[in-house]
């Protein structure tokens, strides 16, 4: 954003280099994590490769007047604790209401949800009496699951590999909660967490777009399909994030996601942490197996015991620090992590909102998700073609017209329209992304023009970002979007490694906070805040200790 | 048989959703559409437009006007110059509120009042010998509240002398050759205008403003948003918040302007030449420090309400549609100590708030207290901060 907030100047630092912590990258969680270090005391450098803070959450006016979120772009799984604990709203927090979700069909039918309870019924009726009341037995029973398994968002996984009084407590702890589980929540969360989101949705309805639109949450960001085991776990994921107490929901901040990530830089300020930008990291300083401070790119030099990378976990521990300072075992874990991106995202300027026939010159219904996904076979489909090294001929599509609820992203009368893309294979099999871009665009624009017709003539300008251009432009591993594949054995207390789930690493001193450590990625800023605790917790240590 | 604005022609075709409700005999929108937090947000994010016609308004002009409305407005007129406008409020011979309004003056001689109740009478009977008249005109009037934070900047391509407009100003203006009168007032607590126009000329300011807004995010709001806005805003209302003395049965109803938080406006009240009505028992009130209550605002702790509705194995419910009924309010041994009149889940501060009125000692801000509400079928007391007015309260609202 051109409103970027203000790096102090080296120059106005003066020549102290040292800190008494050093987070690496300023991306959501790198933020977080620097703004309640610094809320704690400690004297915080935040430190970001690139010309503004928010890594894969920023706002860019790549075209006059037009501003995209050029990579994520909505938010429901941050968590309330860190609004309220980094005193986000006095920063400009605010998640704009998004009000409809719009299912365009093949045929040219079509599923419209909005705020109306009643309504929503009525439409789901129109192509299933039978799916009306299932929905909310679906809403229902999820919600239960949720509700249960929500808790483990907001804690440091517990050390199943460990004999530590503390560690066994916390994981009788767990075991407890999950006893006191009904039987069928828990039966429920087993199969979600386990299973596929196919199963799980053919239980409760038949109509083909509304399990389409609820399957496409049991896919984004990861290389799996609907019917795929696995895909329960990423439909929960994605349900499990709320806005304003409502599970499931999404909002849009105002200005996107780079909007949301200015508002934390301003929180990380305002607790006195400092944010320095053009500053790549080439490396982590250690002596003795402890962290001591960071080498910049230039060769310049910043000092602390503490140093917390919010990179992904190939980039901490395989590129940020010498492998062979580590234990033989997790260096395998990590060179075995799953990053396989499969997403990419095309935004467009458009002259005007698109056209959809059965609803004449109405536009409210883009005022919320547009999802391109009109069945589950359409999604598995898609992902057929990925399985095989090769993008969807016809991909899965989760678009956002967002200046029809953000007036400041687009100029009067015109918009911006956010498209997410699946599958888009990281690795292709006969070719590469360099050329294959435009034809990726290409394919997008098609697949709209056919459910938009005249879409194309709309088209003011495309901007196509392809997994590797995630991965060169933001430094996220293969471009997953998670910092890492949500499947089972990367999940909760093998997050990032089996032993390494808790945020340090085997270099004392030297801490991990990004998505890759639990509980994962999407805008979530749990791994940044949990970080910090551990971080409080070990430098409380050793001030006690000292003393 | 119920009435309608001059706007309704456009209102109606708008109103997606057909719920209605009355206010002062016109037919008013619930919501425009489904969702009453997407129009809020448009307010604070964009613009919004209301229809605010059936608001009583009453000219009160003449020689004596000022005179006049020195002795019955407990906020001094005199500060208003022809131009300005300001929020003002009306008291009994006992120092109890009857109501609230915004006095406009037109001129030297000239001023509007709006009020939320009819007062023709209690002006009218009030007027003895001095040479002026008040006449209640509310139905000549279409009137429309513009507000957020684009209202200026759209505003001025309409009527240019508004972008002039300090806060609370008044300025004659014309839109497609209508005369207006555009203020730099509302209820929203955010950048805001209120357009009056002549009730013929109604439809073409409407069309002229949505004409001018196109593309903008700006959308009409109905009365749920509005009270969503007001409560942020910590703006009173009417049989909600207070009770006019005038039609209450027991002084425990009554409230004084102190009581409401409002003894700013009675600045210079000492000054024995401007004898309002209420001031000798305002003046005792003070001097007797006799205040029973003072309005506060209420941030509700969000992660104690959490835990209450967890423990009970339920979803925490935050909603945004306002609670425009009494809850109590406690101190830590369980005393009642005050009452909440107005709450809501506010999505801009992201917590539950309220307006309520305490002990006057205990409304100095950061106050811990506990708000009474029912979880489950049983009453919980969940702590809550006193905090001072109005709870949101964006720079550009008085920039």
């Amino acid at each position: 954003m051109t409103t970027e907030t203000p790096a102090r100047t080296p120059a106005a630092a003066g020549k102290e280099r040292r800190y008494d912590a050093i987070v690496v990258g300023g991306g959501h969680n790198g933020l977080v994590n620097g703004a309640y270090l610094a809320k704690s005391g400690l004297r915080t450098l935040i430190l970001e490769r690139r010309h503004l803070v928010g890594g894969a959450a920023i706002t860019e006016e790549l075209h006059p007047g037009f501003w995209f979120t050029t990579f994520s772009y909505a938010l429901s799984l941050l968590r309330p604790d860190i609004i309220h604990e980094l005193e986000l709203t006095k920063h400009g927090f605010m998640p704009l209401l998004m009000p409809t979700t719009f299912a365009p069909k093949e045929d040219g039918d079509y599923l419209l949800l909005t705020q109306d309870r009643g309504e929503n019924l009525k439409e789901i009726a129109r192509h299933s009496a039978h799916d009306a009341d299932a929905y909310e037995a679906f809403e229902h029973d999820v919600s239960q699951v949720l509700q249960a398994i929500k808790p483990l968002l907001d804690q440091v996984p517990p050390d199943i590999f460990s004999d530590d009084p503390e560690e066994l407590v916390a994981l009788a702890s767990a075991g407890q909660r999950f006893r006191r589980m009904d039987k069928q929540v828990l039966h429920n969360a087993v199969r979600l967490l386990t299973g596929s989101a196919a199963d799980f949705l053919d239980d409760y309805f038949e109509s083909e777009i509304l399990k389409g639109y609820l399957a496409s949450s049991s896919i984004i960001g990861t290389k799996v399909g609907p019917y795929s085991q696995g895909s329960g776990l990423v439909l929960l994921y994605h349900f499990i994030g709320e806005h304003d107490g409502v599970f499931g929901a999404w909002a849009f901040h105002k200005k996107g996601n780079g909007g949301f990530t200015q508002v934390l830089a301003r929180a990380a300020q305002g607790f006195g942490a400092e944010i320095r930008l053009e500053s790549p990291v080439e490396r982590v300083l250690t002596r003795d197996g402890r962290a001591t401070g960071v080498a910049l790119a230039d060769g310049s030099e910043y000092h602390a015991d503490v140093v917390v990378s919010a990179l992904d976990p190939r980039r901490t521990f395989l590129e940020l620090v010498d492998p062979r300072e580590l234990p033989a075992d997790l260096v395998d874990s990590i060179e075995r992590f799953r990053f396989q991106g499969t997403s990419a995202k095309v935004n467009f300027a458009l002259d005007g909102a698109p056209r959809f026939p059965a609803l004449g010159d109405r536009t409210d219904q883009y005022r919320g998700f547009t999802n391109i996904g009109p069945s589950m076979e359409y999604l598995e489909r898609a992902y057929d073609d990925a399985k095989y090294g090769w993008y969807s001929k016809r991909p899965y599509l989760d678009c956002a017209l967002q200046s029809t609820i953000d007036p400041d992203m687009a100029p009067p009368g015109k918009h911006v329209m956010s498209c997410f893309v699946q599958y888009s294979p990281y690795h292709l099999r006969e070719s590469d992304w360099d050329t294959e871009k435009p034809n990726l665009g290409d394919t997008v624009q098609r697949t709209l023009e056919g459910f938009f017709p005249g879409f194309g003539d709309l088209v003011l300008h495309r901007e196509v970002v392809t997994p590797l251009d995630i991965e060169r432009t933001v430094g996220l591993s293969e471009g997953n979007i998670f910092a890492g594949e949500f499947l089972a054995p990367q999940m909760f207390f093998f997050r990032p490694a089996p032993g390494w789930s808790q945020y340090r690493t085997p270099i004392e001193g030297y801490y991990q906070c990004g998505s890759g450590t639990h509980p994962g990625g999407c805008v979530m800023g749990a791994p940044g805040k949990l970080a910090a605790g551990q971080v409080l917790k070990d430098v409380t240590a050793r001030t006690t200790k000292a003393r | 048989m119920i009435r309608t604005t001059p706007f309704h022609e456009r209102t109606s075709a708008l109103n997606e959703t057909g719920l209605w409700e009355h206010w002062s005999g016109h037919l008013t929108a619930v919501r425009y559409q489904a969702s009453e937090k997407f129009e809020y947000f448009a307010v604070r994010n964009s613009a919004g437009i209301f229809d605010t016609s059936p608001l009583f308004k009453y000219r009160i002009h003449g020689p004596d006007a000022e005179r006049f409305l020195g002795g019955v407005l407990a906020r001094d007129p005199r500060a208003a110059k022809p131009g300005q406008a300001q929020y003002t409020l009306w008291c009994d011979d006992r120092g109890f509120v009857v109501e609230d309004g915004v006095l406009l003056r037109h001129a030297h001689d000239d001023f509007v009042l709006t009020a939320a109740e009819p007062n023709l009478a209690w002006f009218g009977d009030r007027i003895g010998r001095l040479r002026v008249r008040v006449d209640e005109i509310t139905d000549e009037y279409g009137v429309l509240a513009f507000q957020g934070p684009r209202s200026g900047q759209i505003l001025a391509t309409l009527a240019p002398r508004t972008a002039e407009l300090g806060y609370f100003d008044l300025t004659p203006e014309t839109i497609a050759g209508c005369p207006v009168t555009v203020s730099r007032t509302g209820y929203t607590g955010d950048l805001g205008y209120e357009i009056w126009s002549r009730r013929d000329d109604a439809l073409t300011i409407w069309d002229c403003l949505q004409q001018v807004s196109e593309g903008q995010g700006v959308i009409p709001f109905g009365m749920t948003a509005l009270y969503m806005l007001r409560i942020e805003a910590g703006l009173l209302l009417l049989d909600v918040d207070f009770a006019s003395s005038r039609y209450a049965w027991t002084d425990e109803q009554r409230v004084t302007p102190h009581e409401l938080g409002l003894g700013w406006m009675l600045k210079g009240i000492e000054d024995p030449d401007r004898p309002f009505i209420g001031r000798r028992a305002i003046l005792r009130e003070l001097a007797d420090k006799s205040s029973r209550w003072r309005l506060t605002g209420l941030l509700i702790e969000w992660q104690d309400y959490d835990r209450h509705y967890n423990d009970a194995g339920l979803i925490p419910p935050k909603d945004h549609v306002p609670v425009q009924e009494e809850l109590f309010v406690y101190d830590d041994a369980g005393a009642q100590v005050g009452f909440a009149t107005s709450s809501m889940y506010s999505p801009m501060l992201q917590r539950h708030i309220a307006l309520a009125r305490v002990r006057p000692e205990l409304a100095k801000p950061g106050t811990e207290l506990r708000l009474e509400i029912a979880v489950n079928h049983r009453y919980e007391y969940v702590r809550a901060r006193t905090a001072r007015t109005p709870l949101y309260n964006p720079e550009r609202k008085t920039a």
